[in-house]
Parts: structure tokens; C-alpha cells; sequence
């Protein structure tokens, strides 16, 4: 049985997701979408995880939405207050969505993963310290080669200066 | 604890369904970057659950570089967004077709 704490967060979760999509603003969507990403964060805190928690924290909630939000401000006013969407292709989402959902979510049901409890002790935070800084260090390494060309890409993207509007053909 | 692991695997299995719906029904760019963080954050959801119950570190190590990694990702998808914006003056993505034949 799930306590209410998890049954809180997993409605806030969701609902700011469905939110996300659906609202028409799209600056109210990113504080979604926002919402959304904290829930997880509470999520990996009720799983013992608070080092993954403030990490998901700090790189989500704090950077990530803020350059969405950034993003969001530099477009014009009436794509931001306007839906943008297939509306044949709306139904069919939605039935995807519900195929999705009940398909995998029967699978899961019928395994094994139902019987699975714990009682052991959480992982404690050096653990992943030590794992970082010993087995996982060539991996750290080209992450933080990945992230620093990843950001030196971003910057040579968005200051491009010959890129106008006028390759537009109609 | 009271949760069980298949708790935390439904509430990702939700998440990974409405990110393909936002992702196979909206035209808006910067709306599909939303379907596509809803999903990564389900995937990352999953490893830290399975990481908590079997138990291992390497859930969690692996979370953690799946996050950074999504980092650098949404930094780039949205510099290409800003870029096909100036050039299109539209983030609707049935606009961004040069590549057509």
C-alpha cells in the first residue's frame, strides 16, 4: 500500500505534467513543467536518494527552467498565448497514450515486481562519491568534455549573425 | 517503507505516456522539449526505484550522469530552437522544412 505523502506527490506530478501540455500559456506550461520536475525531486526523496534529490533540484528546477523560460520570453507574444497542434492527430494521441498506459502498465502489474520489498539499509552518499571519483572517473571526464562542448555549441548556435529570415521561401 | 517498487514504475509508466502524447500531437518546438524531459525524467525515476530495492549504488551514479547529460541537451535543443526561430519566425515545426526536397 502506497502512504499518502507518495499519493500527494504522484497527483501533483502528473497533473502538472498533463498541465504542461495543455495549457495555453507557455510561460504558465514551463512553472509546469517546473512543478513537475520538483515532484520527481520528491520522488527520489522518498526513494532515500536526497543526493540525487538536490541534484535534480539544482539542474532541473534551477537552470533548466530558467533557460526554458528565457527561451519562452525571446518568442513572440501571440505564439506564446497560441496552440500549436494537429487536431486529427489529437484523438489519436490520446488513444495511444491510454494504449501506453494500460499495456505496459498490465505487463507490470502481472510480473514479479509486485512481491519486491526492501528492508535494507539506504545507499549511503559516499558510496556514490567513491564510485564517482574511482570507477566512474573516466566516465566524469568525458561528461564534463560533453557538457563543456555541448554549452561552446549552444553559444556558436544562438550567436550566429547570418542567420536572417530571409532563406524563407513563401 | 510502505511504497512498493511497482508504485514508482506506474507513476513512470504515466509519465513516459503523456511525454509520447506531447511529443506525437504538439507542433509547438519548445512544447516538445517538454514531452521529451517528461520522458528522460521517467527513465531517471526508474533507475533510482530499481537502485533503492535491489539495493546498488550504480542506480544512482547512473541517474546522476543521465542528468547532466539531459543538461547539455536542452541547452543545445534550445540554441537550435532559437536559431530555426530567427530564421522562420515561427516555432511551429511543420514551418521548419528547407531540408524538403
Amino acid at each position: 500500500m502506497v502512504d499518502s505523502i507518495f499519493l500527494a506527490v504522484s497527483v501533483l506530478t502528473i497533473g502538472s505534467a498533463i498541465a504542461a501540455l495543455e495549457i495555453r500559456s507557455l510561460i504558465y506550461g514551463s512553472i509546469a513543467l517546473m512543478i513537475t520536475l520538483s515532484g520527481i525531486a520528491g520522488f527520489f526523496l522518498l526513494l532515500d536518494a536526497p543526493f540525487v534529490a538536490m541534484f535534480q533540484l539544482s539542474v532541473y528546477v534551477g537552470s533548466i527552467a530558467v533557460l526554458i523560460l528565457f527561451t519562452v520570453m525571446l518568442v513572440r507574444r501571440e505564439l506564446i498565448f497560441n496552440k500549436i497542434e494537429d487536431h486529427r492527430r489529437r484523438y489519436a494521441g490520446i488513444g495511444l497514450m491510454i494504449i501506453i498506459m494500460l499495456g505496459i502498465g498490465t505487463i507490470i502489474i502481472g510480473s514479479g515486481l509486485k512481491t519486491m520489498e526492501t528492508n535494507t539499509q539506504t545507499i549511503d552518499y559516499r558510496k556514490i562519491g567513491e564510485d564517482f571519483l574511482t570507477y566512474y572517473s573516466p566516465a566524469l571526464i568525458v561528461m564534463a568534455l560533453i557538457l563543456t562542448s555541448s554549452v561552446i555549441g549552444a553559444l556558436a548556435l544562438a550567436r550566429r549573425e547570418d542567420v536572417t529570415n530571409e532563406q524563407r521561401t513563401d | 517503507m510502505s511504497n512498493g517498487l511497482i508504485d514508482f514504475v506506474l507513476v513512470s509508466v504515466a509519465l513516459l505516456a503523456i511525454g509520447i502524447y506531447g511529443l506525437s500531437v504538439k507542433r509547438n518546438a519548445i512544447r516538445m522539449l517538454f514531452a521529451i524531459e517528461m520522458i528522460v525524467n521517467s527513465a531517471n525515476l526508474n533507475l533510482v526505484a530499481f537502485a533503492r530495492f535491489i539495493p546498488n549504488s550504480q542506480g544512482q551514479t547512473l541517474a546522476l550522469f543521465s542528468i547532466a547529460i539531459a543538461a547539455a541537451e536542452v541547452a543545445v535543443g534550445l540554441a537550435l530552437i532559437i536559431v530555426a526561430y530567427r530564421m522562420y519566425r515561427n516555432i511551429d515545426i511543420a514551418d521548419f522544412r528547407s531540408l524538403k526536397g
